[in-house]
């Protein structure tokens, strides 16, 4: 393995994660929910009264965000390799899998880990694995 | 109330994806490619998240009701059973095709890039499906 120096930002890395660390903490402790990405969106689709409104805030915020960030910094460069094609199947595969596994990397990841709960550690475990296996297959296998 | 610190939350978690790179799919998938050139960014990311979400729960598993008198709904200790590897692992898998999961996928829409727009499309229908499904179930 070699660390790749030019692409690793351990500060901006760090400095993002306490925001989410902070975020997670918001959450939790006023809104007393776990902060789960996939959950909330998820639970936009099968509607609740009194329960779209909270939701359908904390998606706002997320695709606020970068607005936010515009005011006072250029928006850093989003590069997308994939295609249109492999994106519907990406996005196909992320839904329907984090609401079967009732979770994302937000809240298995973040939120699951931060509780020490075991369920979310081998769900954080899967689903990276099957993240590293699924770059290598198409990076260094096949390269599709 | 609970609706702004909801937005406020959200707001704060793009900002945190924004600021740590990982709106990026490019920089995402530098990190699950631990074969090529490895960018551990990631884990930095899920580190200082943890530093400080461990506090919070530490707290938040304390109280029965939220600072702003909400009910605690904090996920019961659950089994690890098929759904959830199955999912895990579809997810996963999702995640190393395209370098998107949720959040990320929202952020980088927020920012107006098409693609993560293709993206979100796709996932929701993906999150629809699930529905549909669970609806089929005895």
């Amino acid at each position: 393995m070699t660390l790749d120096w030019n692409a690793f930002t351990p500060w901006p890395a760090l400095a993002g994660g306490l925001l989410i660390g902070l975020a997670a903490a918001m959450f939790v402790l006023l809104n007393g929910r776990i902060a789960g990405i996939s959950g909330i969106l998820g639970g936009l689709l099968k509607p609740v009264r009194g329960d779209v409104g909270w939701r359908a805030a904390f998606v706002a915020g997320l695709i606020a965000a970068p607005w936010a960030y515009a005011a006072f910094s250029a928006l850093p460069r989003v590069q997308v390799d994939a295609g249109y094609g492999m994106l519907v199947a990406a996005g196909l595969l992320v839904g329907i899998g984090t609401r079967y596994g009732a979770g994302c990397t937000s809240g298995h990841g973040v939120c699951g880990l931060s509780r020490l709960s075991p369920r979310s550690l081998v769900a954080t475990v899967i689903f990276m694995s099957a993240g590293f296996a699924v770059v290598f297959l198409a990076r260094h296998l096949f390269r599709f | 109330m609970l609706m702004l610190s909801s937005l406020l939350a959200g707001l704060v978690f793009g900002l945190g994806l924004t600021v740590s790179g990982m709106a990026n799919p490019a920089k995402v998938l530098g990190f699950l490619d631990i074969a090529g050139p490895w960018d551990p960014s990631l884990a930095l990311v899920m580190a200082g998240a943890i530093a400080v979400g461990f506090f919070a729960f530490l707290l938040a598993k304390k109280r029965r009701l939220s600072l702003l008198g909400a009910e605690m709904k904090l996920p019961a200790a659950g089994r690890i059973d098929r759904r959830l590897v199955a999912g895990s692992l579809l997810f996963g898998a999702g995640w190393g095709l395209a370098g998107f999961c949720p959040g990320p996928g929202l952020v980088a829409l927020g920012m107006g890039e098409p693609k993560a727009a293709v993206f979100v499309l796709a996932m929701l229908a993906g999150m629809a499906i699930f529905e549909l499904l669970e609806r089929q179930r005895p």
